[in-house]
């Protein structure tokens, strides 16, 4: 029971960490209607930048300095290699993102270098004793830190004019343009808060432990995450996230039992689960269904 | 009424009946061409070295994979990520099948090309059947995803199930190149190995090419056209999607299988971890470079992506700032990587046809010349 309690608090954790991530999707795709395959390249260059910036300036200084710096460089790519496929089809841009996220992690790492590096964090892996049951203290930084990034983020999209504005460009673009919104500035805006948002999961996914190069496929379990939620659901992004990391972490508490599944197999956990979902409901949990006209 | 087939004397572009614009070669040029690509083919294994033969042999094996894609992607306009996956199912299929009955690994010995090359394709394509109700479901970005997570499921799969394919950083041998007890991988006093591994490789490409060729211009085709140009309309029209969706997936699984299980022939050894994303996005690179939607733009987007390597190498003596040595920077293994993701940018926003695009480009304008349009 212990165990299960303690595994549901790593996945709660672990799954902050891919809200965080499976949020960027969601913002890109219902801003652009693009799937950004580059968020894996953002998320390794944020941690990237945490890792240099925080032996200088300390964690706290960093982390929004990177942040900061990796939504430039989403602001650059959608510039540079999105905004002019507007108007081609949504499958022709997402294989663009994906051969900038090829690109962009060869540089990054370059900078990763063949030392074992971490983010300097505070936490390491110093955890709290409640009852019986150990809670890391890294897992409730994350846990923390997503509930107040998601709840700034509503806030943003519900009572600020440019959150009205994106949701207005979300809903249809068209319109949104002949009211006087900037769907220019609403597609930047979009990818610069997916970029900061990268940014902030990875460093709260290495928190404790070192990285390498491979950190890059966590940020791609933010895929299973977004079509569970929802492509273009935004509290799904956030249930889905969360469940993932659960449904993820509890298995990992039990694969030992289980071992003609083999070594490791929490590690597909969240597209088995994706598979599920999808064969019962094609849209996602909280997706709208698409209504196409002929 | 007779029904005209041939072109009217000198205007070959002058189609008199359907059945004649929709034939295999429609032109006298096609013929010729193809007559000559032939000639060539035969005829090189006599003109280069065994090294540039076994990387042309290469060429084809992924020029076949790259085709199946293509038919899927391409053709039917269903975006899959997941080529690597089937790729390994042929390989694994091919290599148990060939392999040694008391081998470390799982085999039954079975080493006849005949046997276990169209067993991998089948095996592969059971599999793309199995996937294809989730294609029939989704659509567009939801099914790119989908197919992205079978890569890592089979990378599971294909990892942990060390009896078969003997474990990450292992591996277990590839299949024997083999026909009726003739050896197609040994040197002999006539031929070498990698003449004989050319021609072999180039000759399964003309069977495969010819035969999407065909695919693709038969009813079977047309539907898939019909459905990536737009598939409600498709439906409406009475296309069934679900059925040629179906029928895309298997044929292109088949085709990745065979691909799979000869692209590890000539290396000679099969490592679980080499299907990997990276695997799905090289095909999907030479789809999309060669000009998706037609069979020559996949076969060259397929030499262009597999040379790619060797061209940059080439380049290393006029760029001296590209550095051979692994662990300065830019060295050529990185120069290569991030060559895939540019040149899928670039192509995409400045010739979405690709390098067929170039070559219709080329043509257009020496056709028109001295004037432009």
């Amino acid at each position: 029971m212990t165990a299960l309690v303690e595994g549901v608090f790593r996945g709660l954790g672990t799954g902050s960490v891919y809200a965080l991530l499976a949020l960027g999707f969601v913002i890109i795709y219902k801003a652009t209607r693009v799937i950004s395959f580059a968020q894996p390249a953002l998320m390794l260059a944020g941690v990237v930048l945490v890792s240099h910036l925080a032996g200088p300036l300390g964690f706290w200084a960093a982390l929004p300095l990177a942040a900061l710096l990796t939504a430039v460089l989403a602001l650059g790519i959608e510039r540079g290699a999105v905004r002019p496929m507007v108007g081609r089809p949504a499958f022709v841009v997402a294989i663009i993102t994906l051969g900038v996220d090829v690109a962009i992690r060869v540089v990054v790492n370059v900078f990763i270098g063949l030392d074992v590096r971490n983010v300097h964090d505070p936490w390491g892996l110093s955890s709290w004793r409640i009852g019986s049951v150990h809670v890391q203290q890294r897992h409730v930084a994350a846990f923390l830190a997503t509930a107040l990034l998601v709840a700034a983020l509503f806030a943003f999209f519900r009572f600020t004019r440019m959150g009205l504005a994106m949701r207005a460009a979300a809903d249809d673009q068209e319109a949104a343009l002949a009211q006087g919104v900037s769907v220019g500035a609403v597609f930047a805006l979009s990818w610069g808060l997916a970029g900061a948002l990268a940014a902030v999961g990875g460093t709260f996914a290495t928190a404790g432990v070192s990285f390498d190069g491979n950190l890059w496929l966590t940020a791609l379990v933010a895929l299973p995450v977004i079509i569970l939620g929802g492509l273009d659901s935004l509290p799904g992004a956030v249930i889905g996230g969360l469940a993932v990391g659960v449904v993820q972490e509890v298995v990992a508490t039990y694969q030992n039992d289980m071992p003609w599944l083999g070594g490791n197999v929490s590690v597909i956990t969240p597209y088995v689960l994706m598979l599920v979902v999808l064969l019962v409901r094609p849209y996602g949990l909280f997706g709208t269904r698409e209504v196409e006209r002929v | 009424m007779t029904v005209a087939t041939k072109a009217p004397r000198g205007r070959p572009l002058l189609f008199t009946s359907y059945p004649r614009e929709m034939s295999l070669f429609p032109t006298t040029t096609r013929k010729v061409t193809f007559g000559v690509l032939l000639a060539v083919t035969a005829v090189l294994p006599f003109m280069l070295a065994d090294a540039e033969l076994q990387l042309l042999a290469t060429c084809c094996i992924a020029a076949i994979g790259a085709i199946g894609l293509g038919l899927v992607t391409g053709y039917a306009g269903q975006v899959s990520l997941g080529h690597a996956f089937f790729l390994g199912i042929g390989a694994y299929t091919a290599s148990v099948i060939s392999g040694d009955p008391d081998g470390r690994t799982v085999g039954f010995g079975v080493t006849n090309i005949l046997l276990w090359l169209p067993a991998a394709g089948l095996v592969a394509g059971l599999a793309g059947v199995i996937v294809a109700p989730l294609a029939t479901r989704l659509r567009g970005l939801y099914l790119a995803i989908v197919t992205l997570g079978l890569v890592f499921i089979g990378q599971h799969i294909f990892s942990e199930w060390s009896s078969v394919t003997g474990g990450v950083g292992v591996g277990r041998p590839a299949p024997t190149l083999e026909i009726f007890g003739y050896s197609l991988f040994t040197t002999t006093a006539s031929v070498t190995r990698d003449q004989k591994l050319f021609w072999l490789m180039a000759g399964l490409l003309l069977v495969f090419a010819l035969a999407a060729r065909n695919l693709a211009r038969s009813r079977v085709g047309r539907a898939f056209t019909a459905i990536r140009d737009r598939d409600i309309a498709a439906g409406v029209i009475g296309v069934n999607l679900a059925r040629y969706k179906t029928i895309a997936f298997a044929v292109s699984s088949f085709y990745a299988g065979c691909a799979g299980a000869l692209l590890f022939t000539v290396t000679g050894f099969i490592e679980p971890s080499s299907f990997s994303l990276l695997l799905s996005v090289q095909y999907i690179a030479m789809v999309l470079i060669g000009g998706a939607g037609t069979i020559s733009g996949a076969i060259a987007g397929a030499f262009f992506i597999t040379l790619l390597p060797r061209i940059i190498r080439e380049l290393q003596a006029f760029l001296p700032f590209i550095s051979t040595d692994v662990n300065e920077v830019p060295n050529v293994l990185q120069v290569e990587s991030i060559l895939y993701g540019v040149l899928i940018i670039v192509f995409l926003i400045f010739e979405p046809r690709g390098l067929f695009g170039l070559w219709v480009r080329a043509r257009n304008y020496w056709k028109s010349w001295p004037f432009s349009y």
